[in-house]
């Protein structure tokens, strides 16, 4: 998770719901990029995004992180308008299923405008996550979890949730030989 | 339920699933082949599964997993004599008859997962 597309966590129910939330701002290049009649505006494809880290989060903090979590799958995404330097951008993530193999998730993008106060639903992601050491056999990938790198855990710790991080031998071998 | 009734709902699972229309999912349709289902699908499947006709799938009990990891199975590509034993003892939703009299190669064995197959498979999950 090189690449965050999410600021802060704000609510958190263990193995079942995880928000977080996300502040657009002109200070962000791809805006620049994507111009639609004079405004610039959040790329859907970055939300896709910050949902799929929203809902990757809560589905890898259920093993605490021990297991490798890839997003397999966007199987629907609606967007019903755009956001724009200034909004933010509420994701709301729920596991619908979850196994040894992977997990499906629901999620709600919810969006304030700049300046208001009230939250409006302005879309709706399904993802499929797979536990890829699990559902890959066969494969060989690398002993400690890359996917989720110190990025998240600094997430993690700004909401209080570093607890739910497993220091594994492996992953502390990793972190050393990163150094 | 009637098995029209499952065939029905599994149309709406593999539409959802695999964004294919109800009119292409017919009986006799291959997940694979005629679908376009890949490997990541048939776990999406199995939760659309799971959550339709609220019961529990065991990894590997819908379809063929793993089988590579054991040489009795499977010898230069093609599925032993075991290999057939064991998955016709398995998976009696699957009809390995056409398999069984091929060249038994084990990369063609996703496309015996018909549509019926997966309604067989319900039919049976519900009865037990």
């Amino acid at each position: 998770m090189r690449w965050l597309w999410i600021d802060c966590i704000i609510e958190h129910e263990p193995e079942q719901r995880l928000v977080a939330i996300k502040n657009v701002s002109l200070a962000e290049e791809h805006l620049h990029d994507y111009v639609i009649d004079g405004t610039p505006v959040m790329p859907f494809s970055l939300m896709i995004e910050g949902m799929a880290q929203t809902a990757g989060i809560l589905v890898g903090s259920t093993s605490r992180f021990r297991e490798k979590v890839i997003l397999a799958k966007i199987s629907k995404a609606t967007l019903d308008c755009d956001v724009t330097a200034g909004d933010t951008i509420r994701y709301e993530a729920t596991i619908e299923r979850i196994d040894k193999a992977g997990a499906s998730t629901h999620g709600t993008i919810n969006r304030r405008v700049a300046g208001g106060d009230a939250w409006e639903r302005i879309g709706k992601v399904e993802l499929l996550f797979s536990h890829i050491d699990n559902n890959l056999a066969g494969l060989e990938f690398p002993e400690h979890n890359f996917v989720f790198s110190d990025n998240f855990k600094m997430i993690l710790e700004t909401a209080g949730l570093s607890h739910l991080v497993e220091t594994t031998q492996e992953n502390r071998d990793a972190t050393i030989n990163n150094c | 339920m009637s098995r029209d009734d499952i065939f029905e709902k599994i149309q709406e699972v593999l539409d959802d699933a695999l964004g294919v229309d109800e009119d292409e999912v017919t009986p006799e349709a291959s997940l694979t082949a005629d679908l376009g289902a890949e490997s990541i699908d048939f776990l999406d499947i199995v939760f659309r599964l799971e959550k339709t006709f609220d019961f529990k799938i065991s990894q590997g009990e819908l379809f063929p997993e793993n089988l590579t990891e054991n040489e009795e199975w499977v010898n230069d590509g093609k599925l032993t004599d075991e290999g057939l034993s064991m998955l016709k003892g398995r998976m009696t939703h699957v009809d390995f008859n056409a398999f069984s009299e091929s060249d038994r190669n084990i990369s063609t064995i996703g496309d015996l997962i018909t549509v019926n197959s997966l309604v067989n498979f319900v039919e049976i999950k519900l009865a037990s």
